[in-house]
């Protein structure tokens, strides 16, 4: 599905992402943690393909197209979906717009607003006023219409209270289609500095990122763990 | 009153001199001699003809009333020169919020005026249509000069929706128009006003409005064309106890249009509240967003929005937000922003998928978005086509 080779990345000219090598397959979900400020927002940007983060070298493979240099609409167009830990306002434009002009089946986002029982907000400015779980689930309500094959999640459980937790859980659960066992198409990245997602969604693998440096791999609890016990420094060092 | 900006080159004297009076052009009596091109002008001005919905009807043409009647009997609708003929010279509400000797443009409302129109919802009335009036030019260099006086009674609804415009050919013209609106106790009134100008027209609206105890009185102010100069700064004033006043207006500017615009809300009596949110656009134009609240009661609320896209490097946003506290118990806020399209807006959409001219279109949509009840759907395509026009302009 994504497969990253040596990608150094530059944010305002300083060197942000130090040579990323990652490979993600089809139906697979890995997780990603480190500190703040240690660059996987800056990944996961990179990925999407916003401007201001500018590839230095290596390359993103996506499906089989080299994706580095495309327009961020036409990565989403072939298939990628990204949940914005923190987006932007958009007065005037309705939720109900928004999700329609996301929507690759027509109705099925606002179909799926009222199946989740965001119907009372479809009317309403997209995130004006949004409490922090509101914005997660209208993030994953929008991407749940745009059906992506490889979404990446930036930290979806920030802001949301424990009761709220499980409809996340549960809408990233259908958007990875973790309800299947076989034949899985969807694929995740999901940064978590808490870890609590990992409680309603399992993932194949973890990483650790430290200073723009992917440090360490391997199975997303033990890790998860690890870090907990030990700290991210130390972390890294137990597993290398 | 602050000094509004003349516009350039020109100053109010020359101004007048270069418009002939509306009586010098033949109009139409009646406005079933209007064309079809005319009457679809009116559509895109907010002006339905046809429209089952509208209760009333006003037109002026240059000088000529082209049509007055109203279906409501507890609404009267009369030219204004029958009113002060029937009403001993409207002695409670004619010159009596406004001076005539404010500036040149009242003066010649007073002395050379053609007509305008008197609306007045009698006590208890509560009118759930609304009705709509229209100033229109229909001639080139025409000046037309009206005097309009609304007055909402005791515990009575009223909404006016009035299309200011010009003939679909015409490019010049001069409209003076001078508004005296009377908000009684319990009262309220909803004033839409549509602008829809040519290049060379100039427009001096002058506008007062009184609200009483427990009256309400919105305003919609919607202009989306290309217009010479507008200058305008009607003043509410808040005079009892509970009275509200809420201004929105929603302005395009294009590239050789001057607009200075706004509202001042003075705030008398305690436990008044107003408002007042502007939106406008520039892509070429300049555009001066007023807004001024006086508080000068106690416990008091009033709040200013002023809101600027700059959607090309020309053109002008010059907002001036106001507050002026007389009193301590009073809660005064405003909020002013001035910038171009805010770029992870754009990128938010085109994360979803959107081209980057389809993310602007939904951005500058979702800007103008405004939600007027019964306006034509002419308007509301007006409104898409302006919001391609910015585009382009970008």
């Amino acid at each position: 599905m994504l497969h990253i080779e040596d990608l150094w990345v530059d944010v305002q000219g300083k060197e942000v992402l130090k040579g990323i090598n990652m490979d993600i397959g089809i139906g697979e979900t890995h997780c990603l943690f480190g500190k703040n400020g240690s660059g996987k927002t800056t990944l996961l940007m990179t990925i999407m393909g916003f401007d201001g983060y500018e590839v230095k070298h290596g390359k993103i493979i996506f499906k089989g197209e080299d994706i580095t240099y495309m327009p961020l609409n036409e990565r989403a167009k072939l298939g990628l979906g990204l949940s914005f830990q923190r987006p932007p306002t958009l007065r005037g434009v309705k939720l109900r717009d928004m999700l329609n002009l996301c929507s690759q089946t027509p109705g099925a986002g606002v179909e799926l607003a009222i199946q989740y029982g965001f119907e009372m907000f479809l009317d309403r400015e997209v995130n004006h006023g949004f409490s922090g779980g509101e914005i997660k689930k209208s993030e994953l309500l929008q991407l749940m219409a745009q059906n992506p094959d490889l979404t990446l999640l930036d930290e979806p459980e920030s802001g949301v209270d424990i009761e709220n937790l499980n409809v996340i859980g549960d809408m990233i659960r259908k958007l990875l289609e973790k309800d299947k066992h076989r034949n899985r198409t969807k694929s995740g990245l999901i940064i978590t500095h808490t870890g609590f997602i990992l409680n309603y969604v399992t993932a194949d693998k973890g990483h650790v990122m430290l200073n723009g440096k992917l440090c360490c791999q391997g199975n997303p609890i033990d890790i998860f763990e690890g870090i907990q016990k030990h700290g991210y420094e130390e972390c890294v060092k137990c597993q290398f | 009153m602050p000094v509004l900006d003349k516009s350039p080159s020109t100053t109010d004297e020359e101004l007048l001199k270069r418009f002939k009076a509306a009586p010098e052009e033949k109009a139409p009596e009646d406005v079933s001699e209007l064309d079809n091109e005319e009457i679809k002008r009116l559509r895109q001005t907010g002006i339905d003809l046809d429209a089952a919905d509208r209760l009333g009807t006003f037109i002026q043409t240059n000088c000529n009333v082209s049509s007055c009647q109203c279906d409501i009997k507890g609404v009267e609708m009369l030219p204004v020169t029958e009113a002060l003929k029937k009403y001993d010279g409207l002695k409670d509400y004619w010159w009596k919020i406004l001076d005539p000797d404010k500036d040149v443009f009242t003066k010649e409302a007073d002395r050379n005026l053609d007509n305008g129109y008197f609306i007045r919802a009698r006590a208890g009335e509560k009118v759930v249509y609304p009705l709509q009036t229209c100033l229109y030019i229909r001639n080139n260099n025409v000046a037309q000069k009206v005097h309009n006086i609304v007055v909402a009674e005791e515990g009575s609804e009223l909404h006016i929706i009035t299309g200011c415009t010009t003939h679909p050919h015409l490019t010049s013209g001069l409209h003076i128009g001078v508004s005296e609106f009377y908000v009684k106790k319990g009262a309220k009134l909803v004033f839409t006003m549509v602008h829809n100008w040519a290049e060379d027209v100039y427009v001096r609206p002058r506008t007062a409005i009184v609200v009483e105890e427990g009256g309400t009185f919105l305003s919609n102010y919607v202009s989306l064309k290309g217009v010479k100069s507008v200058q305008s700064f009607p003043t509410c004033t808040l005079k009892g106890r509970n009275a509200i006043a809420r201004f929105n207006s929603v302005i395009v500017a294009p590239e050789g249009s001057d607009i200075d615009t706004g509202s001042r809300i003075i705030l008398e009596a305690p436990e008044t509240r107003a408002e007042i949110i502007s939106r406008t656009i520039s892509y070429g134009g300049r555009v001066v967003a007023r807004g001024h609240l006086i508080g000068k009661a106690k416990d008091i609320k009033a709040h200013l929005e002023c809101q600027g896209l700059m959607l090309t490097e020309k053109g002008i946003i010059h907002a001036i937000p106001e507050l002026e506290a007389h009193v301590a118990d009073v809660d005064m806020s405003h909020e002013a922003a001035v910038g171009r399209i805010a770029k992870e807006e754009i990128e938010y959409l085109m994360a979803r998928g959107l081209e980057e001219e389809e993310a602007t279109s939904t951005i500058v949509r979702g800007f103008l978005n405004v939600k007027i009840d019964g306006l034509p759907k002419e308007l509301d395509e007006e409104l898409q086509k302006a919001v391609e026009e910015c585009r382009h302009g970008m």
